[in-house]
């Protein structure tokens, strides 16, 4: 067997007590690995209706057998659990170095269960782990935890995944930060971690990942490097990262302004990835084993010093990661400021404090909407929260980690500050999951893709602006689009089980590319049509997951500003979301009935008949 | 031809394509911590700079080895370790300046960079170019002096490739 090391870690943080235990192989092949085998996991041990602050919910980390291999890319982890910000299965995904790290000593998958009676970390060093105490780490950034981390245990390659002050504040929208600067950003994976006061997974692997078939392997690595290599599309990344994607949704009236009550930001040219690339770019850094490099390395202009916060300025000094597109659009455009110090300052407090930059911005841009139409006074507020307040972005960034005077309504997200305050109409979002930057009204197949997720509104199950811009397709009619989602969610759903990241497939790879790589690696041989069905069998099994929670056909739903108030100018001007045609074809499409519950047929088709 | 392994750390974004590539070679799994290549990361600096054995002209780690375990490859000026003649004393590894020579535990033998008998996989697996086996004269800077000094010793003086 290769590609698989086949072994789990499993931790009982209530008892302190570590275990490895063998991963059955069937489920290997069924799933792959990362968030199939995880959401497979989840599904068996978890009682779905369980509260996600609880000790009842499991945390669990997985990588997928290309993860730590020389596949372009190979670098990713997912984070699956019951989200904290939606009630439903998570599957979070983030790079760096740690999810090899932890395939090098040794481990697949790695489960916690229980809570820790007090602050706690975990100690992996190949063979040997230990529940550690954490006090000393407690309340300190995500960049402190690490160097702490490494100092004390005298091992400079160590890889660390942590908690902020967010994660132990239990912000909804808290991540799970790895590398300093990568993030498993959403649904609040880690105010999970903090409901355990588990602070921190550090891990030094100095074991190897084998390969079932090395010939066979190694010649389909290359064939994908090249591919990658000679796609001009890999060049674009290394220029300006993701953030040149504003360029594109601004073309289309389809990156969100001020709360979704615009498509287009003036300022947009402040936030892209030219001007980034031009004024702030010190360096482009690459996860494990990628050949992309789209991470921006950036420094701070002269402006940052205007915005104020009451935090110790520590990683200040020299540089540090960011914006990708999604942080420099929710906390840029979706809060109507463009001055890219200040978007800038309140990334790497997000990255500092561990916070999800789309779900910080995009509750602040909500708060601003009640504050602009009076309903959040200045009495709430200790500044006046107005659309391209910079001064407010960056300090109510900081003040919602710790809870502060009004942050305290932020931390919980807007759906929960919306319906608190008694305006659920200012969430944008679905499943209790702020939207992503990119406005349905201006890519309508974004409407049924945010409806439908199973983790709640999202962009990388089924990115639809790519095809929707292409020319081919009109971006603002429904024909199609379902069928396309739901081919698109089972294609990525399978690639984000094999611990590849998903941007391979914006350089010209996808599963053709990569389905031999896995065969290779793992010695079994899967075939395109199998990943496809493994993608949907996943997809299937996390929707089975959330009927169970209690979810059900109204909660694949879009806010109603979506579905009924039109952008006044622009290219997306009289557009809305035609959710209610979209959604019984996507029902129809996936083989479910009409409430969105998977037909018998279906399950039997998948193998989930049983569960 | 005179080439030697050209790092350009500017170029480096850390990926550890040179790593895997390396330990790939050495042990037949993907296993960075056996790589003879490593990358320094200076985080804060966002920095990366890929550091292997120099193949010193006066190599140290030679001149240390008491049982002449440690030869020169004529064909590239790489020194190499015989793993028959290596009785793992360890003194190499003091002996070298730059900390580029290692041990491995499981046999207990010296372990460092080869050039892959001139085929360095670590520069074939580098995606930005950042490690490159060229010609001395593509350097462009003090490294073809370098390069010169690493060969002249022994390739050309025994004759070898030039």
């Amino acid at each position: 067997m290769g590609g698989w090391t086949g072994k789990l870690l499993r931790v009982d943080l209530t008892s302190g007590n570590c275990s490895v235990e063998e991963i059955p192989q069937e489920w290997l092949r069924e799933y792959i690995g990362g968030r199939g085998l995880g959401a497979r996991y989840l599904y068996e041990e978890m009682d779905p209706t369980a509260d996600a602050l609880s000790p009842e919910n499991k945390l669990i980390f997985a990588t997928g057998p290309l993860t730590g291999t020389p596949v372009p890319c190979g670098a990713r982890y997912m984070v699956v659990t019951k989200g904290a910000l939606t009630g439903a299965i998570t599957t979070s995904n983030s790079g760096g170095h740690w999810g090899p790290e932890l395939k090098f000593a040794g481990y697949d998958l790695l489960i916690f269960e229980g809570r820790a009676p007090k602050p706690s970390y975990l100690f992996i060093y190949d063979d040997r782990v230990e529940v550690r105490d954490a006090a000393s780490y407690w309340g300190r950034c995500v960049g402190e935890t690490e160097d702490g981390l490494r100092e004390e245990t005298g091992i400079p390659n160590l890889r660390v995944a942590c908690i902020g002050p967010a994660g132990e504040n239990g912000v909804r929208f808290a991540c799970i930060m790895n590398d300093k600067h990568r993030a498993a950003g959403r649904s609040g994976v880690g105010a999970v971690m903090g409901s355990k006061n588990l602070k921190a997974i550090a891990v030094r692997g100095t074991g190897g990942v084998s390969i079932a078939e090395p010939e066979a392997f190694m010649k389909s690595v290359w064939e994908m490097s090249a591919t990658i290599a000679g796609n001009p599309a890999r060049a674009s990344f290394s220029d300006y990262g993701t953030a040149a994607t504003i360029d594109l949704t601004q073309s289309f009236g389809g990156l969100p302004t001020n709360n979704f009550q615009k498509g287009q930001f003036d300022e947009f040219e402040n936030l892209n990835g030219a001007t980034i690339r031009d004024t702030r770019l010190v360096a482009n850094k690459a996860c494990f084993a990628c050949t992309l490099a789209c991470g921006r390395v950036c420094r701070l202009g002269d402006n940052a010093d205007k915005y104020m916060v009451n935090m110790h300025p520590r990683n200040w000094r020299q540089a540090g990661e960011g914006p990708e597109y999604e942080a420099a659009w929710a906390l840029g455009a979706d809060t109507g400021v463009g001055d890219l110090d200040a978007v800038l300052k309140a990334n790497w407090l997000c990255n500092d404090l561990g916070m999800d930059p789309i779900s910080m911005g995009a509750t602040l841009a909500a708060a601003m909407e009640l504050y602009e139409r009076g309903v959040v006074t200045d009495a709430q507020v200790e500044m006046p929260l107005n659309f391209g307040s910079a001064e407010a972005l960056v300090r109510m960034t900081e003040a919602t980690a710790y809870r502060e005077g009004f942050g305290d309504e932020l931390a919980e997200g807007s759906k929960r500050m919306g319906d608190k305050l008694k305006h659920p109409e200012v969430f944008m979002g679905s499943k209790g999951q702020e939207f992503p930057a990119y406005d349905p009204r201006g890519f309508q197949g974004m409407g049924v893709a945010y409806a439908t997720c199973n983790r709640g509104a999202c962009h990388l199950r089924a990115w639809t602006p790519g095809i929707e811009s292409s020319g081919d397709v009109d971006p603002h009619t429904t024909e199609g689009k379902s069928e396309w989602v739901v081919h698109e969610q089972d294609r990525s759903t399978a690639h984000d089980n094999t611990g590849l990241c998903l941007f391979v497939g914006f350089a010209g790879s996808s599963l053709e590319t990569f389905v031999p790589c896995t065969a290779a690696a793992t010695g079994v041989p899967y075939d395109v049509d199998e990943f496809v069905k493994i993608g949907e069998r996943t997809w299937n099994l996390e929707r089975l997951w959330n009927l169970k929670a209690g979810l059900t056909k109204a909660d694949d739903s879009l806010p109603k500003r979506l579905l009924t108030e039109a952008h006044k100018s622009g290219p997306s001007a009289g557009v809305t979301v035609d959710l209610d045609t979209m959604l019984p074809i996507y029902y129809e499409e996936r083989g479910w009935d009409k409430d969105g519950v998977p037909s018998k047929e279906k399950l039997l088709e998948l193998g989930l008949a049983s569960l | 031809m005179t080439k030697i392994l050209n790092i350009v750390p500017e170029k480096c974004t850390g990926c550890m394509q040179c790593e895997l590539a390396c330990s790939w070679v050495q042990t037949g799994t993907f296993q960075p911590s056996k790589s003879l290549i490593r990358v320094n990361v200076f985080d804060e600096e966002a920095s990366y700079a890929p550091f292997t054995c120099l193949q010193c002209d006066e190599a140290w780690c030679m001149n240390a080895c008491p049982v002449n375990a440690i030869g020169v490859d004529m064909a590239t000026g790489a020194k190499v370790v015989s793993d028959s003649l290596c009785v793992g004393c360890h003194l190499c590894t003091i002996a070298c300046p730059f900390g580029t020579v290692f041990t491995l535990p499981q046999t207990n033998k010296a372990s460092k960079c080869n050039l892959c008998g001139g085929e360095p996989a670590c520069a074939t697996a580098c995606p930005t170019d950042a490690i490159e086996y060229v010609d001395k004269d593509q350097t462009g800077d003090w490294f073809a002096s370098w390069a010169d000094r690493v060969h002249s010793n022994f390739v050309e003086a025994e004759g070898g490739s030039s």
